[in-house]
C-alpha cells in the first residue's frame, strides 16, 4: 500500500514538474488538493459509529468524515455553527434548530433535520448499546428509550420532533443553557439513510458528511481517507487525503517518522521527549489539551469521608511537587494545574489559573501540619492505585509518592498499587473496591467548563467514580445550567468549583498537554484542544 | 504408523480440552470486560448490561464455555469487542504470522544448522570460538534489545531496509523481523548441532564409514549429520509453536500487525473472544508441530519404528 502511495508520489512530482498540473492523491479528489499523508494511528476500540466511539483514535476518523451543528474552533475551541443556521432558545429548555440547506453526505443524499433526528434516536435507544448513549440523557424521554434497568418502553425520543425539512425542535428534560455548545460533539453527528439501511457495509466503508471519504478500510491496519472535492462546507481540506497507519508501538511510529516513512506522528513516546527537539527542531508541537489527570477518592470509604479527611487530602495536595514532576518525568509536557478545568477553555469559558491557590502549591510543612489536624492518613499509609499498562503511570505516580514521602519525612507514607490492565482497573473502580486515591484522568467531551465538572462531582454523575457529593455543588450546578446568560453561568460554575476546592473533592494534578512530531514535506499542522490533528488543513508539500 | 498418528490425534482431544478451559477460566479471572470499554469512566449501567447480554457475559460461566466450545466446532469464534469476527481477525493475522515463522525458520535451519557444521567439524579452532562467543552474546541479549538495535541501525541510520512493515507484510520485509525472532533460537540451533556433531564424530559408524574410503562431504551429509539432526529437529518442531505465539515483543517493534499484536492487544482490553480464539489455534499449532516432529524422527532415522 505504502509502495504504491509513494510511487504515485513521485510520479505526481514528475508531472507538476512537467506540466505544472495539479495531481490528485487519486480517488474522487480528482485534479485538486495535492499530495496525500499518512498518519499513525491506533486500532478504535469501538465500531465506528458516532455515539459509539469515545476514544480518540475513532474520534479522528469521525472528526474527518462528519461535520455536525456545531465545530469547535481548533484553535480557541468555541463552539461555532457549522451545519446549525440558528439554534434559538428562549427559556434554555426548549430550542429550535435550522439546519443548513445545500448540505449533502458525501453519497449524494441531502442533509436534513431528519437525519439529525434519526441519528440521534438511534444513538439513544438502548437495544443499540451505543456508549456515547448518556449524550442524549439531556433529552425528553429519554428514560423511556433508555431505562437504567428493564427494557425501554419507546424507540425514539419524545423530546425531538421533525418540523420541517430543514427544522427540529428539542425538549430537554432541565434547563442547561450550554446545550447548543455541546452538539458539536460527535455523538450527534447526523447519519444517511444507508447507516440504517445496509449498517454492516456503512461499518465496512463509513458515509458521512465531512471534508474526507472513506476510500478503504482495512480493519486493524489501514484506513485511506481521501478529499472529498464535492465538499460544501468552508473548511475543505488542503490536501489531496489522509492514509490512517495503525501502529501497535507508538515508539515504531515515530521510528518510522525519522526514517521517513510516516508524515505524521500525533502521540510522541515519553521515552523520546528528551531527544524529540535534536531530532525533529520545530517540527515538534507541544500543545495544550483538554486533558486533566487528577486524583479522586472513595467516599464510599468512611476513612476518607470523615469530617477532617478534607484537611488530609489538602495535605496530600500540597505534598506533592508538582513542577518538578512535569518537568523532570513529563518534559514539560504537563503543566502543573491550578484549577480543576483546562487552560484550553480560555479565561472567558470558565479556566482560572490559580482557583486551587495554596492547596496546590508544593509546601511540605503546610502538608505536614494538615495531614496531623485532619486526623493522618487513614491506616498510615496512602496506596494510589493506577493502570500499569498504559502512559508511563508507574513512573509518575512513584514520582508522586516519592514527594509525598519525602514532604511528610516518612518513607512509607505513600506506596503505589499497580493494577495490570486498564480494564481491571475501570471494574475494580466501578465495584467500589478502592481504599484510597486512584488515578482520574479526564478528557473533555467538549469545551465548556460544565463538562469539567458536572460529570466528575455532582451527586450520582456519570464518571463520578469516587461518589462525592455535596449540596452546594449541586445547587450551583443546576443554577449554572439554567443560566442563560454565558458570563454568568460561568461565574456559577466557578463557585461550584470552589467547593469542590474547599472540600478538595479530588486532587488536580497536571494539564496534559497533546503532543505531534510531522516530516519535513507538512507545514500547518496544528492540534486541535481534544490533542487531534487538524487534517484539513495540512498543507503537503 | 497410522495406529500411531490415531492414537496421537486421539490424545490432543483432552489436551485441547484442558488448554482451552484453563485460558478460559483465566481470562475470566481478570474481571468483567466490559468496565474497559468506556474510557475513563463508568458505562451506564443499561448499556453494560446489554452489551454484557450482546456477549454473553451474563451467563454462568460453564455456560459460557460450553456455548463457546459448541461455536468453535461450527467454525465461529465469536466477535471481538470492536464488532469484528474473531475469524475474520484470524484471516488477517495468520498468514502474516506464519509468514514471519516461515522466515525464522528458515534462518534457524539454514544459518543454525550450517555454522552448527561448520563449528562441529573445527572444534576448538578458531571459527568455533568465535562462534560460540557470539551465540552467546545472542543469547545474552534480549530480543528487544537486538530488534531496535537492528531497527535503528538498518532502518533510520542507514536506511537501508523500511523500519515498519507495511500491512501487507510481504516476505521481503520479514527478513529483519525474521532474524530478530529466530536470533535467540539460531543460536542454540548452532550450539546443539555443534555438539551433537561433535559427539557422533567419534562413534564407530562414522570411523567405519571414512575406512570404507567415502568422500568427507558424503561421512558429513549422509552418516555424520542425519544422525546429529535429530535433536536440532526436535528443538526446531517445539520452536515452531513458541514463535507462532511469542512473537508478541518482535510484532510489536516492527508494527506486524500478527497474532502476537491481536493477543496483545486481546489482553489488554480484556477481549476474552479474542484471546481465548487465538489461543486455542496456537495449541493447536502447537499439537501438530510435536506430532510432526515425532513422526520425522522415524524418517531420520531408522531405528525409530512406531507401531
Amino acid at each position: 500500500m505504502r509502495g504504491v502511495t509513494r510511487a504515485r508520489g513521485a510520479a505526481c512530482a514528475l508531472a507538476v514538474a512537467l506540466a505544472a498540473a495539479g495531481c490528485g492523491g487519486g480517488g474522487p479528489a480528482g485534479g485538486a488538493g495535492g499530495a496525500v499523508l499518512s498518519s499513525s494511528w491506533g486500532d478504535p476500540q469501538n465500531p465506528l459509529e458516532p455515539a459509539n466511539t469515545n476514544e480518540v483514535q475513532g474520534g479522528k476518523v469521525l472528526d474527518m468524515i462528519f461535520r455536525g451543528l456545531k465545530k469547535y474552533d481548533p484553535r480557541t475551541g468555541k463552539a461555532t455553527d457549522m451545519l446549525a443556521e440558528s439554534i434559538d432558545t428562549d427559556d434554555s429548555r426548549n430550542f429550535t434548530i435550522r439546519v443548513k440547506r445545500g448540505w449533502t453526505f458525501s453519497d449524494g443524499e441531502k442533509v436534513t433535520a431528519r437525519s439529525f433526528v434519526d441519528a440521534w434516536n438511534y444513538g439513544a435507544s438502548l437495544k443499540h448499546h451505543q456508549k456515547n448513549a448518556y449524550f442524549f440523557g439531556y433529552v425528553d424521554g429519554y428514560d423511556k428509550v433508555h431505562p437504567s434497568s428493564g427494557t425501554q418502553t419507546a424507540d425514539t425520543l419524545s423530546g425531538l420532533k421533525v418540523v420541517d425539512d430543514h427544522t427540529f425542535t428539542v425538549r430537554l428534560r432541565q434547563t442547561f443553557s450550554g446545550f447548543p455548545d455541546t452538539l458539536g460533539y460527535a455523538a450527534f453527528a447526523p447519519l444517511p439513510r444507508v447507516f440504517f439501511t445496509h449498517h454492516a457495509a456503512w461499518l465496512a466503508k463509513p458515509v458521512g458528511n465531512g471534508p474526507y471519504t472513506v476510500e478503504s478500510y482495512r480493519k486493524g491496519s489501514q484506513m485511506s481517507l481521501r478529499k472529498w472535492a464535492g465538499y460544501p462546507g468552508p473548511d475543505k481540506a488542503r490536501n489531496g487525503g489522509v492514509d490512517l497507519v495503525v501502529y501497535t508501538d507508538n515508539n515504531t511510529a515515530y521510528t518510522d517518522l525519522l526514517a521517513g516513512n510516516l508524515d505524521l506522528v500525533d502521540d510522541v513516546p515519553a521515552a523520546q521527549l528528551k531527544n524529540v527537539r535534536s531530532d525533529l527542531g520545530d517540527r515538534y508541537i507541544n500543545a495544550p489539551a483538554g486533558i486533566i489527570q487528577t486524583f479522586a477518592f472513595p467516599y464510599y470509604d468512611k476513612a476518607w469521608s470523615k469530617p477532617g479527611a478534607e484537611k488530609v487530602r489538602t495535605g496530600l495536595s500540597m505534598a506533592i511537587n508538582r513542577r518538578q514532576i512535569t518537568e523532570t518525568i513529563f518534559d514539560r509536557t504537563r503543566t502543573p494545574a491550578t484549577d480543576w478545568t483546562s487552560p484550553v477553555l480560555g479565561a472567558d469559558g470558565g479556566y482560572r489559573a490559580g482557583l486551587c491557590g495554596r492547596a496546590c502549591s508544593y509546601d511540605p510543612a503546610g502538608a505536614r501540619k494538615l495531614i496531623k489536624e485532619g486526623g493522618g492518613i487513614p491506616g498510615g499509609q496512602v496506596r494510589i492505585t493506577y493502570n500499569a499498562d498504559t502512559g508511563s503511570h508507574k513512573e509518575w505516580v512513584d514520582a508522586v509518592c516519592n514527594s509525598i514521602n519525602n514532604a511528610l519525612g516518612d518513607s512509607k507514607a505513600c506506596v503505589g498499587n499497580p493494577v495490570g490492565t486498564f480494564a481491571d482497573f475501570r471494574n475494580r473502580i466501578g465495584r467500589h473496591k478502592m481504599s484510597g486515591p486512584f488515578r482520574a484522568g479526564w478528557q473533555m467531551d467538549y469545551p465548556l467548563i460544565q463538562n469539567f465538572l458536572q460529570p466528575l462531582y455532582y451527586t450520582d454523575a456519570s464518571s463520578n467514580d469516587g461518589m462525592w457529593s455535596n449540596r452546594d455543588f449541586d445547587r450551583l450546578v443546576d443554577q449554572a445550567n439554567a443560566e442563560t446568560d454565558q458570563a454568568r453561568a460561568v461565574r456559577l460554575f466557578q463557585r461550584a468549583e470552589e467547593v469542590v476546592r474547599d472540600h478538595m473533592a479530588a486532587i488536580p494534578l497536571w494539564y496534559q498537554n497533546g503532543s505531534a512530531g510531522y516530516s519535513e514535506r507538512l507545514s500547518g499542522v496544528a492540534l486541535n484542544p481534544f490533542s487531534v490533528p487538524v487534517y484539513n488543513e495540512i498543507k503537503v508539500g | 504408523m497410522g495406529r500411531y498418528v490415531v492414537r496421537r490425534l486421539l490424545q490432543m482431544v483432552p489436551v485441547f480440552v484442558g488448554a482451552t478451559l484453563l485460558i478460559f477460566l483465566m481470562v475470566n479471572v481478570m474481571g468483567d470486560p466490559v468496565a474497559g470499554l468506556c474510557g475513563e469512566r463508568q458505562c451506564d449501567p443499561a448499556t453494560a448490561a446489554q452489551l454484557r447480554h450482546e456477549f454473553g457475559l451474563d451467563e454462568p460461566l460453564w455456560l459460557q464455555y460450553a456455548t463457546y466450545m459448541g461455536n468453535v466446532f461450527t467454525g465461529d469464534f465469536g466477535t471481538a469487542f470492536n464488532g469484528q469476527p474473531v475469524t475474520e481477525l484470524m484471516a488477517t493475522a495468520f498468514p502474516v504470522t506464519i509468514r514471519l515463522t516461515v522466515v525464522a525458520v528458515l534462518f534457524e535451519v539454514v544459518v543454525g544448522v550450517t555454522l552448527g557444521v561448520l563449528t562441529g567439524l573445527r572444534r576448538g579452532r578458531p571459527v568455533d570460538t568465535t562462534v560460540l562467543l557470539l551465540t552467546l552474546v545472542v543469547i545474552s541479549v534480549p530480543t528487544f534489545v537486538t530488534g531496535l538495535l537492528l531497527q535503528l541501525l538498518l532502518g533510520v541510520e542507514w536506511g537501508w531496509v523500511r523500519p515498519s512493515v507495511s500491512a501487507e507484510a510481504p516476505f521481503g520485509e520479514l527478513i529483519v523481523p525474521g532474524l530478530v525472532l529466530a536470533s535467540v533460537s539460531l543460536a542454540y540451533v548452532t550450539r546443539l548441532t555443534r555438539t551433537s556433531l561433535a559427539e557422533n564424530r567419534r562413534s564407530d559408524y562414522v570411523r567405519t564409514a571414512v575406512a570404507k574410503g567415502l568422500p568427507r562431504h558424503r561421512v558429513v551429509t549422509r552418516h555424520l549429520l542425519r544422525n546429529s539432526l535429530i535433536p536440532v529437529v526436535t528443538f526446531i518442531g517445539t520452536d515452531i509453536g513458541a514463535l507462532m505465539g511469542g512473537a508478541i515483543v518482535t510484532e510489536r517493534i516492527f508494527n506486524i500487525h500478527g497474532v502476537g499484536y491481536q493477543l496483545y492487544q486481546g489482553i489488554l482490553r480484556q477481549n476474552s473472544q479474542t484471546v481465548v480464539g487465538f489461543v486455542t489455534v496456537l495449541v493447536l499449532v502447537f499439537l501438530v508441530a510435536n506430532l510432526l516432529v515425532d513422526l520425522l524422527y522415524a524418517v531420520l532415522d531408522p531405528r525409530i519404528r512406531y507401531a
